[in-house]
């Protein structure tokens, strides 16, 4: 911050030098102070940061409360407690475990889907294009609650029992837009006689895709397989339409809220967040190593 | 068709004979677009032969369908009608990646996730050619374009005249049957573009590689070029060596398109003996003994016959009598230093542009004002068709 503060200064007191022949006439004497205005785009920052991470924070906090009881929403004190008792419920593990698994096979299943609608998307003219593009934007603007009992009638209608298969395939569907549309635009900005070059060199479509677009389309290809994570981990409205007797860590919590929700929920929420950061650091590190 | 990425093992093909054979040849070759459901042609009919060796221009303006030639060359575009043949293979059906010329594209399209040297070897490596023939060829590749050393950095961190000069040696590599270059200096500044102008001849006497060179830069095309194709709406205008095409333009465009003309309309008065004497009325009369096609007009025909500034001859006394001789006022005078160019008015209201080299004696020929003198040699003048 500091190092900002003297950048700015600087800046100022140079532009205040140029200001013409009334500089001239000071000079020798003490340079004029310049008065500073606040800096309200950077309180606005720190404001929209306190925001955003404050309910984060209270989750992190209240993982390590010193609860009494069925409720943890006041503060009684700090222990390590919950994290040595993390796995007290099996069901509560069962619930982590089905939201963990589905979240790495809808992230798989929506990244290669989406990798590939996008690079489709970006590339070619085909027929259809126009109406691909409309189901994936009405996939991602319909109200979910609609989507869910859209889905839950159709199950039905279908004859497929609920349950964990139903929660990957409703996820994978509300995920894959949203891959598609990174990957595009990624391809949108990418040179298309790179790809060119490398069948020009003497490489097939397939290993072209292999050894060029794949790599160069990798950012994209995380960053959205990584909002897919988010997205399943987090969904709870389509997931409770489609669950069957399926259980899911945000079902279970929302279970619970009628009976107290355990401290051993922050603390799971709380590995979760820190494993989602890991996620996202590497995925930034990548970035800046590929961009070298 | 698969004897048509390796012309070396050709066979039958390499007898005596074959030197005979074109590098590339262009039979009756039509590209049509089709935009907003109606067609457009980018080429129209076009027969082109480059001959091994050569160092080949396709030159014109943008949208006059030479990258689209290019582009059907490599196998990047499939042609409406007509056949590639690249040593005298039927080409036309085989994708890039099994035709043996090799691109440089105009944005360089390195790869950015690989080191040069992965750039330089990735050819070889579609090839599977061994580990340490690749690592000779890729050194002496990098060598060649005086980048050795730098083989383990990202083209991200190199100039734009380096990372031109990867996208060289990524292509030279393979000792392909024809290298294509698609405006490879656009992007560099006037000096670097210059020092590569040179730079690629030399590679190109080096590695004796067929090179087909798009540009719409007639500077950079008569520098380089042993033969140069005029492109215009997509068919040649003009083919010829730079000083053919620069000397004689056969056509109104190639006249006005590679360096400055003078212009002048008149009627085919006289012809034989391959000189057109031209009535240029209110003026006088032209002759005219230059191009391949002089002589070849009958009497009353109009046309145009151009000529050269620096042709041109200014002088206040009267010229010999076997010259062309104008008589005129001078307009304008600009020094230039080297040079001074004079803008002389004819009799029927014609200007004619007259660079002349400022040596001793030429200096201060003439002044705004006078009246003038212009003279050329007839074999000087073209007549142009079109």
């Amino acid at each position: 911050m500091t190092a900002t503060e003297g950048t700015r200064g600087g800046a100022g007191a140079e532009a205040e030098r140029g200001a013409g022949p009334g500089a001239e006439a000071v000079a020798g004497a003490a340079p004029r102070r310049v008065r500073r205005r606040p800096d309200w785009g950077k309180y606005l920052t720190w404001a929209v940061l306190a925001w955003l991470f404050a309910p984060i924070l209270f989750m992190v906090a209240f993982s390590f409360n010193d609860a009494q009881g069925r409720h943890n929403v006041t503060w009684q004190g700090f222990t390590l407690r919950w994290y040595g008792d993390a796995f007290a419920y099996p069901d509560l593990n069962a619930a982590l475990a089905n939201t963990l698994s589905i979240a790495v096979l809808t992230m798989v299943v929506s990244g290669v889907l989406g990798t590939l609608l996008g690079v489709a998307l970006g590339r070619y003219r085909f027929r259809g294009r126009a109406a691909t593009d409309l189901v994936m934007f009405s996939a991602i603007s319909a109200p979910e609650v609609v989507l869910g009992a859209a889905l839950l009638s159709m199950f039905l209608t279908m004859n497929v029992a609920t349950g964990y298969l139903t929660v990957l395939l409703a996820h994978v569907m509300f995920s894959v837009s949203f891959v598609a549309i990174t990957v595009r635009a990624r391809v949108l900005t990418m040179d298309a006689s790179i790809e060119e070059a490398a069948r020009d060199l003497g490489a097939g479509p397939v290993t072209t895709f292999r050894l060029v677009t794949l790599p160069l389309l990798l950012p994209a290809v995380t960053a959205g397989g990584l909002i897919a994570f988010a997205l399943s981990v987090d969904d709870f409205i389509i997931t409770s339409f489609v669950s069957g007797s399926t259980q899911t860590f945000p079902l279970w919590i929302w279970g619970a809220t009628r009976v107290g929700i355990p401290p051993q929920v922050n603390v799971m929420g709380t590995l979760i967040f820190a494993v989602g950061v890991l996620l996202a650091a590497g995925n930034v590190l990548l970035a800046r190593r590929r961009a070298r | 068709m698969a004897t048509a990425t390796h012309p070396e093992r050709a066979g039958p093909g390499e007898g005596p004979g074959a030197t005979a054979l074109p590098a590339i040849s262009l039979e009756r070759i039509s590209k049509t677009y089709r935009s907003g459901g109606e067609a457009v042609a980018a080429v129209r009919e076009l027969d082109l032969r480059v001959e091994k060796g050569e160092f080949f221009s396709l030159l014109g303006p943008s949208g006059c369908g030479k990258t689209t030639t290019m582009r059907v060359i490599a196998g990047f575009e499939d042609p409406t009608t007509g056949t590639v043949r690249l040593h005298g293979d039927d080409v036309t059906q085989v994708p890039p990646h099994r035709r043996d010329v090799n691109m440089v594209f105009q944005s360089y399209a390195l790869f950015p996730h690989m080191t040069v040297f992965d750039n330089v070897a990735f050819g070889l490596r579609r090839k599977g050619v061994a580990r340490e023939e690749l690592n000779r060829r890729v050194g002496e590749a990098l060598e060649l374009v005086e980048l050795a050393g730098r083989g383990r950095t990202r083209p991200g961190r190199l100039s734009g005249g380096q990372q031109q000069r990867v996208a060289l040696a990524r292509a030279l590599v393979n000792r392909p049957s024809a290298l294509l270059l698609d405006e490879p200096l656009g992007a560099l500044d006037l000096k670097l573009r210059q020092a590569m102008q040179i730079e690629l001849k030399r590679i190109q006497r080096d590695v004796g590689i067929t090179f087909v060179y798009v540009t719409h830069d007639q500077g950079e095309a008569l520098t380089m070029s042993d033969r140069i194709a005029v492109m215009n709406e997509g068919r040649v205008e003009q083919l010829g060596t730079p000083a053919e095409v620069y000397e004689h333009p056969a056509t109104r465009f190639t006249a006005g398109f590679i360096g400055t003309s003078n212009l002048l309309s008149g009627e085919v008065a006289d012809t034989g003996g391959g000189v057109t004497a031209i009535e240029v009325a209110g003026a006088g009369r032209v002759l005219a003994a230059g191009g391949a096609q002089a002589g070849g007009f009958p009497a009353g025909v109009r046309v145009d016959v151009t000529v050269r500034p620096e042709k041109v001859a200014i002088a206040r006394a009267e010229p010999r009598g076997d010259l062309v001789r104008l008589r005129g006022t001078v307009t304008e005078v600009v020094y230039l230093g080297s040079a001074t160019h004079y803008t002389v008015k004819l009799g029927n209201g014609a200007e004619i542009v007259v660079f002349q080299q400022n040596s001793s004696d030429a200096v201060g020929a003439a002044e705004r004002g006078d009246t003038v003198w212009v003279s050329w040699r007839p074999e000087h003048s073209s007549v142009l068709t079109n």
